[in-house]
């Protein structure tokens, strides 16, 4: 008996070591090429902007606290960074509808695929990953095509006589939201199906069996069993949205900066470098701090339906 | 086995060697987008038998923090002359000396002393033009000539206003609107801008750089522009039409010079001289339609350049110009300020 332990024992340690060697050339990349830039960008917010861009090697804690802090320049007082927490907010807000939207339209869609006859379900699939071919770039100059001001929609209604000229969509929230919502839906598709497929349908029937209704059903057995892959494509969809740039310059038409464009100006433009990389930190702790709520909730999820 | 990696081998090393194979020369121009006529850069490849490679850059700013970080693998830029200075002081860019050219003889005498390039030691003149207004005169039939058509919006072209995001540019407009010189300190009159933009903006649909195609289309009806932007814009429309802002507007130049750290040294001086020759430098104008500080080079420019009201400043309007040139930082960080808080 002793002696079968020590074997799996050993077969056990041998296993995990392959695991670790097979991960390495993964784990090395990740070291060289995320955590390397990613020090740069960490001890550069500590130094001070050069005059023409770039940085001087100089320790200053100033594009840190200009994150949150700003001097008004006109009266010199210190207040609340009014502009940096106004563009945080709507790069926020921008992200949490446009993941309740993917969330609204993408549940229905990944429910009806993972309903269809199981040879039918890669066709589905497939087409739901049509939109990638594409370039993101093109897919937005699409839409800005569909909705500008002399593009598809406009052009109809106007032959027919239903508008007396042509509607402002363009350069407006909802357009930003449409190209969003288009953009990353199949992102809350994917990982929802991923979970609706291992879905026992058993459980709905026998929901409707002791005269549940269909609402009931949805909200007892479905939403509780594939909640895993409605977080999971929550945070596929909040967290590039939060960064999102092409969209929001394309179809907002740029009046309004959002976090991106932000560090964009710093690096740029702006030519404050530290400040720049103080913006881009914040805006990884905002997600580091979504993603840990995520890790307790899915911890304490598990435990409950365990 | 031994003869298919044998003959994989081969093939391998003389698609290598097609895909690397140089003419005599090569040459790699780091530029705006956009801004370089293929068909001169084909007449240079084929006088010298030189392969150019040309790489776009959208901003100033773009160009120069590439470049500076060293490797950048070009040989040419072409920086506005308020960005000259500080390529020459941050010790970017070869002293060529074009004043002493062969072709030095044919550049303007007004662009052969500048303050930007004192003895004209870097640079040579690429294109330069005028920041002012553009309006669809079928939608505004009153005065563009001023920044009240961005900053105090005229009804007709409420919500239509685009607004090219060059902070800068716009800052500036907005400082001669206010009476100020450009690149000042003055808070009292940044303050009174702030308020002119702050106020204004609610009246703007967008702030893009997709003037040519947004005007032409009618997503836009009036914007602020370029020069060489808006007389694209008319021949696509012809009821579109240039301001020059009666508050006063900016002059600028771009500047062709050669890098510090280029490979091909010789080959980018000989583009330099090429760049002064009328011919040249006319079919480069003929496509990206802005002026060229070239003097005898409007023989060679397309028929509908002579006299345009974009391109030759009109004469009651050449006095209130005023030279483009690099802001101090502590004005530039100002200006961030002022522009973050407009964008919020």
């Amino acid at each position: 008996m002793p002696d079968a332990a020590g074997t799996i024992e050993a077969e056990k340690s041998r296993d995990i070591r392959k695991r670790w060697l097979l991960s390495l050339p993964a784990l090395l990349i990740i070291l060289l090429a995320a955590s390397g830039p990613l020090l740069i960008v960490l001890v550069y917010s500590f130094l001070t902007p050069g005059p023409y861009g770039d940085v001087q090697w100089l320790p200053s804690l100033e594009g840190w606290i200009s994150v949150v802090m700003e001097k008004d320049i006109f009266d010199g007082t210190f207040s609340i960074a009014d502009a940096h927490v106004s563009i945080f907010v709507r790069s926020v807000v921008l992200s949490l509808v446009t993941t309740i939207l993917t969330l609204l339209a993408g549940f229905p869609t990944a429910y009806f695929i993972a309903t269809r006859p199981e040879r039918t379900r890669e066709l589905w699939l497939f087409l739901i990953t049509i939109p990638f071919w594409t370039n993101l770039l093109i897919r937005t100059f699409a839409i800005l095509e569909i909705i500008r001001n002399e593009g598809l929609i406009n052009g109809l209604l106007l032959k027919f006589d239903l508008i007396s000229g042509p509607i402002q969509m363009l350069f407006t929230d909802g357009a930003i939201l449409t190209g969003m919502v288009y953009v990353y839906l199949p992102l809350m598709v994917l990982p929802l199906y991923a979970s609706m497929e291992k879905l026992d349908f058993r459980l709905v029937e026998a929901g409707y069996d002791l005269y549940a209704t269909p609402f009931k059903v949805l909200r007892k057995i479905v939403i509780p069993l594939v909640k895993p892959g409605i977080i999971a494509g929550s945070i596929l969809v909040f967290i590039p949205a939060l960064g999102a740039y092409v969209t929001p310059s394309i179809l907002g038409g740029g009046k309004n900066l959002m976090l991106g464009n932000l560090i964009e100006l710093q690096f740029g433009q702006g030519r404050n470098w530290p400040l720049g990389s103080a913006l881009s930190i914040t805006l990884m702790l905002i997600v580091m701090v979504a993603l840990l709520a995520y890790v307790r909730n899915a911890g304490s999820q598990g435990s409950r339906h365990g | 086995m031994k003869r298919i990696t044998a003959a994989m081998a081969l093939t391998a090393t003389l698609l290598a060697s097609a895909g690397f194979a140089h003419a005599e020369g090569e040459l790699n121009i780091y530029n705006w987008g956009n801004y370089t006529s293929p068909e001169m850069i084909k007449k240079f490849e084929d006088q010298y038998k030189v392969k150019v490679t040309i790489t776009d850059y959208d901003s100033n700013d773009t160009a120069l923090a590439k470049v500076r970080q060293g490797g950048s693998g070009f040989d040419m830029v072409v920086p506005s002359q308020n960005y000259v200075p500080i390529w020459i002081s941050e010790g970017l860019l070869l002293e060529t000396d074009p004043s002493k050219m062969e072709n030095f003889k044919n550049v303007a005498p007004e662009w052969t002393e500048t303050d930007f390039d004192p003895g004209r030691k870097y640079t040579v003149p690429w294109a330069m033009g005028t920041v002012g207004t553009v309006v669809n005169t079928d939608v505004y039939k009153g005065d563009i000539n001023t920044w009240g058509i961005i900053f105090d919006t005229p009804d007709e072209l409420k919500g239509k206003v685009n607004v090219v995001p060059e902070m800068t540019d716009v800052i500036d407009a907005a400082v001669l609107y206010n009476g100020g010189t450009k690149c000042t300190g003055d808070l009292t009159i940044l303050k009174k801008v702030r308020d002119t933009l702050v106020k204004a903006k609610p009246n703007w649909v967008a702030m893009e750089y997709g003037t040519i195609e947004k005007m032409g289309s009618g997503d836009f009806s009036a914007s602020s522009d370029w020069n060489g932007s808006a007389f694209r814009q008319r021949l696509k429309n012809p009821a579109i039409h240039y301001g020059y802002p009666k508050e006063g507007f900016v002059n600028w130049s771009d500047n062709l010079a050669v890098l510090k750290d280029a490979k091909n040294v010789e080959n980018a001086k000989l583009f330099q001289n090429f760049m002064m020759d009328p011919e040249n430098a006319g079919m480069n104008s003929g496509f990206h339609r802005y002026a060229n500080g070239i003097a005898g080079s409007d023989k060679f420019m397309p028929a509908d350049m002579k006299g345009a009201p974009e391109i030759d400043v009109p004469k009651e309007f050449a006095s209130l110009g005023v030279p483009s040139k690099t802001c101090p930082p502590e004005v530039q960080e100002l200006y961030t300020k002022i522009w973050t808080e407009l964008q919020k």
